[in-house]
């Protein structure tokens, strides 16, 4: 059961994507013509690369505001997403949602989140619909170590091991909830261990590999299926920026704590893997991701009175 | 003497002397301590009441992302004879905590016949501030102001900001302290006086007017005073009422100009339908139903959840042109 696993050449190619991508939002961010709050995943890219990966079409995904990259990763357009976070008419949402705000119906994207924990729920709940309606279909569930605080988990955990329920909870441990580190807003600090207190099954995970997450999450979305339940994966990993636009992800953490986890980078790293190729990879999706930003400008914002309508369905 | 300076200075200021004054006084939220706080209110409040290195300091505690349970610990301690002031990231994030905050700091008094108070300050940033979408730009005002036992704060201008955030800490009640993120930036002044108080539930006139009220309160204070300057230039004689206070209400400096005027237009940000400006004016209305020469406006946030495109988001906020046309329809 499950996918082949992607080759380096296709790994790198999902994550060079997101990271012109990320790097075309930011420069928008700071000349202005993007407002409003921009978190980045960078140095975290083979978490939703290798993630996503593992999950079919159908599977059901949901995630935080920093979560545009499992969005793309699942295999929603890149136009698309590009115009709803510059807030275009033609973007996922028809640019009412927003950067925080990510769906696709059709790859199962219940919804990135603006809401410290909430996709966790949401998640849960698809996991049961497709458990009643025998779909098969996995629930996958992204959040942060910060969220591991918040009850909502905690209430859904239970009963997620109670009820079955084919969902994978994929913690990003990159150590810190905003400027906070785990030591100072966790009493144990060690995730797995608090999740396995609820007896959810748990896997820990290299998160700069997206070999290993690509394999974790596929043996952990057979095990859902075949209806073993729901299992905690925590990967390990770091944002080497900061936590949104407005933070220069320096005043908290030190310089060579930063550049050790950039060493590390998981794109640096397939890079050197792959060789000469990578330029070339790397050259197509900057122009690739250029094109989509090009074309979202150029698309109308929203029509006045769509600010009055879908309120109800 | 007066000191001028931005409406979150004065915020800071204000809690750090009753902090200073009162060791019961104590502050607790995310990312406030070493970080000084998303929107800075507690810059450099660590280094005075606690240490930098310290993992946690009681006194400026920094929480987990765990809204309903750091609100409830607040309460607890509240209940216990101290006197927190919670901070929430944004007054939307208050939402994870309605339950202790409605269910339990709002009724203990009542329901122990006044045995057990509950002297605690809930403060944060309400109402949309740049394209933060649907989420995070709750206003929360009348969602609050519909709750009998809390009092709820809505300070327009930086000497309010100061003195009511004194009188909010010295209150034996759950105080909600609502703060516009656009209002952080307004300069004003100060008395130079550690012990100045605005007194909870008195609404002021920032600017007298013979021909019409504008009520309002927090940021839609300011948006009136700029509505006011627009009309007069049409000749227009706008009295600018600054409600401050939603619960309790002071509906008697509202009736007086209501009375002056005979005509008015209330203001808020909050979702239009069932906001707290609604009932403003029906109680407008209902008692000063002989005084009015026409009948009184409502200018509110469109009544959707907020969208994210920034044309659409400046449709759900009212300006001080959709102000002004309010104005011309009555008037
Ligand atoms: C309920 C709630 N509280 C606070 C916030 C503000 N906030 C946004 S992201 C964040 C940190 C979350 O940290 P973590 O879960 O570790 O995820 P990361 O951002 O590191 O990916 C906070 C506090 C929010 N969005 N929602
Ligand atoms: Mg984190």
């Amino acid at each position: 059961m499950g996918h082949v696993r992607p080759t380096d050449e296709q790994f790198f190619r999902t994550m060079i994507r997101l990271r012109h991508v990320e790097k075309a939002l930011s420069d928008l961010s700071a000349s202005g013509q993007l407002r409003g709050s921009l978190h980045l995943c960078e140095g975290q890219e083979a978490c939703p690369a290798g993630a996503c990966a593992a999950l079919e079409k159908e599977d059901y995904l949901t995630a935080t505001y920093r979560g545009h990259g499992y969005v793309l990763a699942k295999g929603t357009s890149l136009d698309k997403l590009i115009a709803e976070v510059l807030g275009r008419s033609t973007g996922l949402c028809k640019g009412k949602g927003g950067k925080m705000h990510l769906f696709d119906q059709e790859f199962g994207v219940l919804g990135t989140n603006g809401i410290v924990g909430a996709g966790v729920g949401t998640a849960c709940g698809a996991a049961l619909a497709s458990k009643l309606d025998g779909t098969n279909r996995v629930a996958m569930t992204v959040f942060g170590d910060g969220a591991n605080n918040q009850g909502h988990l905690m209430e859904c955990w239970n009963m997620a091991v109670l009820y079955k329920l084919p969902v994978i909870f994929f913690c990003e441990n990159n150590l810190y909830s905003e400027m906070t580190p785990l030591s100072r807003s966790h009493g144990n600090i060690n995730l797995s261990e608090r999740a396995r207190g609820f007896g959810l099954h748990t896997e820990s995970v290299n998160g700069n590999d997206p070999h290993a997450v690509f394999e974790v999450v596929s043996k952990t979305a057979d095990r859902a299926r075949q209806g073993q339940g729901p299992t905690f994966i925590e990967a390990m990993t770091y944002r080497t920026t900061g936590h949104y636009q407005a933070d220069s992800g320096t005043a908290y953490r030190t310089k060579e704590e930063v550049e050790d986890w950039r060493s590390r980078s998981p794109i640096l790293l397939l890079k050197q893997r792959i060789g000469a190729i990578a330029e070339e990879i790397e050259a197509e999706e900057l122009a690739i991701v250029q094109a989509s930003v090009t074309k979202a400008l150029s698309e109308p914002t929203p029509n006045p009175n769509q600010a009055m309508t879908e309120v109800f369905a | 003497m007066s000191l001028e300076m931005t409406y979150r200075e004065a915020l800071a200021k204000s809690i750090e002397e009753e902090m200073q004054k009162n060791p019961e006084v104590f502050i607790m939220g995310e990312d406030i301590g070493r970080y000084q706080g998303t929107f800075k209110v507690t810059r450099g409040f660590v280094e005075k009441f606690g240490s930098r290195s310290a993992n946690y300091n009681y006194r400026i505690l920094d929480t987990p992302i765990t809204e309903c349970g750091f609100t409830g610990i607040g309460i607890g301690a509240a209940m216990a004879g101290l006197r927190p002031i919670v901070e929430f990231m944004t007054m939307s994030f208050s939402i994870l905590a309605l339950d202790q905050i409605i269910n339990h700091a709002a009724k203990v008094h009542y329901m122990t016949n006044g045995e057990v108070k509950c002297p605690i300050v809930f403060r944060g940033p309400g109402g949309a501030a740049k394209q933060l979408s649907a989420q995070h730009s709750h206003s929360m005002d009348g969602w609050y102001a519909h709750v009998p036992g809390l009092k709820v704060l809505c300070p327009a201008t930086v000497a309010d900001a100061y003195g009511m955030m004194k009188s909010a800490i010295a209150d034996d009640n759950p105080v909600i302290f609502y703060e516009n993120p656009g209002l952080y930036t307004v300069k004003g002044e100060i008395p130079d006086d550690i012990n100045y108080t605005v007194p909870i539930g008195k609404a002021q006139i920032l600017r007298e007017g013979k021909d019409i009220s504008l009520v309002g309160y927090s940021r839609m204070t300011q948006v009136h005073l700029a509505a006011a300057e627009l009309l007069a230039k049409d000749g227009i004689d706008c009295e600018v009422v600054d409600v401050r206070s939603l619960l309790p209400l002071d509906t008697e400096t509202i009736y007086n100009s209501v009375r002056k005027t005979h005509r008015a237009v209330v203001t808020y940000e909050d979702w239009r339908s069932g906001g707290f400006g609604a009932e403003i004016v029906s109680r407008i209305q209902e008692d000063c139903f002989d005084d009015l020469d026409a009948p009184v406006v409502r200018v509110g946030g469109l009544n959707v959840p907020m969208p994210y495109a920034r044309n659409l988001e400046l449709l759900c906020i009212p300006s001080e042109e959709d102000v002004v046309a309010a104005v011309h329809k009555i008037r």
